[in-house]
């Protein structure tokens, strides 16, 4: 039972640290099925969790931060739409701008306007979107095996966590079942047949991105709002990165994103949980394994050892009109 | 007619496109700046005179100068080939091990300039070893390699941090470091280089690295432009089919990029490890891999082009951090903002101009 109420608590913080994942990987998601890379979601994301914190801590509401958090993580998808759909640059480094733009705006704006060396001002509890209790939640715990589940991993979570997960079959309807996720996946295939249709190839591209950055919102404000209370240097940590990764370990598909981004929070929350202890038989395993280990895995994936992952095939590629 | 295939002198492409790329760069930094209430102008004046004002300014100046020609390099030589290096970052920091443990075996025994070719050599293989798994995915499983070296950025992070938290640290110390290498593992300073300028170096770090760096910007050069290796390297970059039309070896050229490519982004580690602070630290990197990506770009992947690229960027990294001590609305992160600006504006937006500027010319011309 000790072993179980362990894994439980494991469980619980795996799906807490999953969810600015799983926002990510699906605003990447968009973002890249309509053959645009999206090097920078890691600076969208670090972006509007300032501006969430920031919102939040003026107004004292958390649905504005919300909001500011998804309006700030549009306008840098804009800038990216501007730059590589646009203009035709390279969206890799234009990906790149973004990250430093978001990194070294987040700092130089957090210390003119709160003077807490980059950190924002503590977000009042109102202004925070706290965990709720479902109902029934106490009544179970006492059940064997369900009981402490559904205590603790499916009740107890914030907003966002059940947002996050309603997203997952919204993004597969949407991509696989309305006319605009049709014309979304073949301007990332084939954007040459969708201007023959007479069908707009930016303008696809410009709303998947506009998709992107709102779902790329989401995350930044649970980080900020949600998951704490204010804006810390550097939140994001290279979560973009990881779930750029979990896109790809997820082969460019809804329901595997969330699974991978459930398997790469499980795989962080153990590496928190073994800090320090040993293993029967082998003895004291390094964290650092376990923080590697979303990489490589998607490494040994890339390199085709687990199925193939074959990417959109115009991602990346700016569209150019014939002349 | 559209304007993208109208040919323009090489003083605009190379020379004015560039330049106001730059101006647009330096103008979105200064509406920060403004926006922060502070002044812009008063902002430049303060970094210029930080980085450029006294012999220990310049010192530090062409430190960072250092890093950033190494890392601007190793990405331009991966550009040629086609192939986005943007594990630069990793790669300096494994290289880091490699200069490390050369100069932990060696410092006791030989005075530097023994120590320092090995050193090269081991900075640079692993730097190259870094940069071979993805190299090899790219080239024989078609994995991207954009992608890939993003995940061994991480891969290698965590694995120095291993390194140096269980097996280099010093017995008893807190910090996650290695000894201090004695003057037989360290690269000496460049102080003579100043005074003959008439400056004093001060406390800069400024080392013999930076000659290698102009030595490496040589050799880049001859291995694009004047060898057979890199006019196929030139060709695969330009067109994949035509490369191998022409019997190029697309794996071949792919990993003998990749491994270049990482061998010089790994020889940056010589710059702050061995020249600077003579031990291996944590993160001591710090972007520069990043750095290099603007840096080639601005240079338009030409060595000369690099060294002045470089040189604009270690003046923004000593001009800033001056900066942030004199303005304390304005933390040192904001050479990170305008860095990103000039990736912005240079890089992804490079064409942005072109079209009016093309119309501009052809109007004068009366073309």
């Amino acid at each position: 039972m000790d072993y179980f109420d362990i894994f439980i608590s494991i469980l619980g913080s795996a799906v807490r640290l999953s969810i600015p994942l799983l926002f990510t990987a699906l605003a990447g998601l968009f973002s890249e099925r309509a053959g645009i890379f999206d090097i920078g979601l890691e600076g969208k994301m670090l972006a509007s969790a300032f501006a969430a914190a920031c919102v939040a801590y003026w107004t004292g509401n958390a649905w504005f931060g919300l909001l500011g958090g998804i309006g700030v993580s549009i306008v840098f998808s804009f800038v990216h739409g501007f730059a590589s759909i646009t203009n035709r640059g390279n969206q890799i480094v234009s990906g790149v701008a973004l990250n430093f733009v978001a990194a070294g705006l987040t700092i130089v704006l957090g210390q003119a306007w709160f003077r807490q060396g980059g950190r924002t001002g503590q977000v009042p509890p109102e202004g925070r979107f706290s965990s709720i209790v479902l109902p029934g939640a106490d009544m179970m715990r006492d059940v064997p095996i369900i009981g402490p589940l559904y205590a603790n991993v499916i009740s107890g979570n914030n907003i966002l966590t059940y947002i996050a997960f309603l997203m997952v079959p919204i993004s597969w309807w949407v991509l696989y079942r309305t006319r605009f996720g049709l014309r979304l996946r073949a301007v990332g295939e084939n954007p040459g047949a969708v201007d023959t249709a007479g069908i707009s190839v930016a303008w696809m591209r410009y709303r998947s991105l506009i998709v992107a950055g709102f779902l790329c919102g989401f995350a930044g404000t649970y980080l900020s709002i949600a998951q704490s209370a204010a804006f810390i240097n550097n939140m994001s940590a290279g979560k973009g990165y990881i779930a750029l990764a979990a896109l790809i370990f997820a082969k460019w598909k809804p329901v595997p994103v969330m699974l991978a981004c459930l398997l790469f929070g499980f795989l962080d929350a153990f590496a928190n949980f073994m800090q320090g202890k040993s293993l029967p038989l082998i003895g004291e395993v390094p964290v650092q394994i376990f923080q590697a280990l979303p990489y490589i895995l998607t490494c040994v994936l890339l390199a085709g050892f687990i199925g193939t992952a074959r990417p959109p095939k115009a991602g990346g590629v700016p569209y150019t009109k014939e002349r | 007619m559209s304007t993208a295939s109208v040919p323009l002198p090489a003083w605009i492409n190379y020379g004015l496109i560039p330049l106001l790329n730059l101006i647009l760069a330096f103008f979105f930094s200064g509406l920060v700046v403004w926006a922060i209430g502070e002044s812009p102008f008063e902002a430049l004046q303060l970094l210029l005179v930080g980085a450029l004002g006294r012999g220990e300014g310049i010192g530090f100046t062409l430190f960072y100068t250092t890093s950033f020609i190494f890392t601007g390099l190793s990405v331009a030589v991966a550009i040629h080939a086609g192939l986005f290096n943007i594990g630069s970052e990793g790669q300096a920091y494994l290289g880091g091990l490699g200069a490390a443990l050369v100069a932990l075996a060696m410092d006791s025994y030989v005075p530097w300039y023994v120590t320092m070719p090995f050193a090269v050599i081991g900075a640079a293989l692993f730097g190259a070893a870094c940069a071979a798994i993805p190299a090899w995915l790219q080239a024989k499983r078609g994995s991207h390699i954009v992608i890939t070296t993003i995940m061994f950025n991480f891969i290698v992070s965590s694995l120095m941090n291993y390194v140096l938290v269980r097996l280099l640290i010093v017995p008893g110390k807190m910090a996650p470091e290695t000894r201090t290498f004695l003057p037989g593992g360290q690269l000496p300073k460049l102080d003579w280089l100043i005074a003959m300028f008439g400056g004093k170096i001060g406390a800069a770090p400024f080392n013999f690295s930076f000659l290698i760096a102009l030595v490496m910007c040589f050799l880049v050069w001859v291995l694009i432009w004047r060898t057979k290796l890199g006019y196929e390297m030139r060709t695969l970059g330009i067109s994949p089919t035509a490369a191998s039309y022409a019997g190029i070896r697309y794996s071949r050229i792919v990993m003998i990029t990749m491994l270049i490519s990482g061998g010089l982004a790994g020889m940056m580690a010589l710059n702050p490890v061995m020249g600077a602070s003579a031990r291996l630290q944590i993160e001591f990197v710090g972007g520069a891999g990043f750095v290099g990506i603007a840096v080639s770009l601005m240079g338009r992947n030409h060595p000369a082009g690099i060294i002045l690229a470089a040189l604009l960027f270690g003046i923004l990294y000593q001009g800033g951090a001056e900066l942030s001590f004199d303005m304390p609305g304005i933390t040192r992160d904001m050479i990170v903002v305008i860095q990103g600006m000039v990736i912005l504006f240079a890089g992804a937006l490079e064409y942005m101009l072109r079209p009016s500027i093309v119309r501009l010319y052809q109007q004068l011309t009366g073309k």
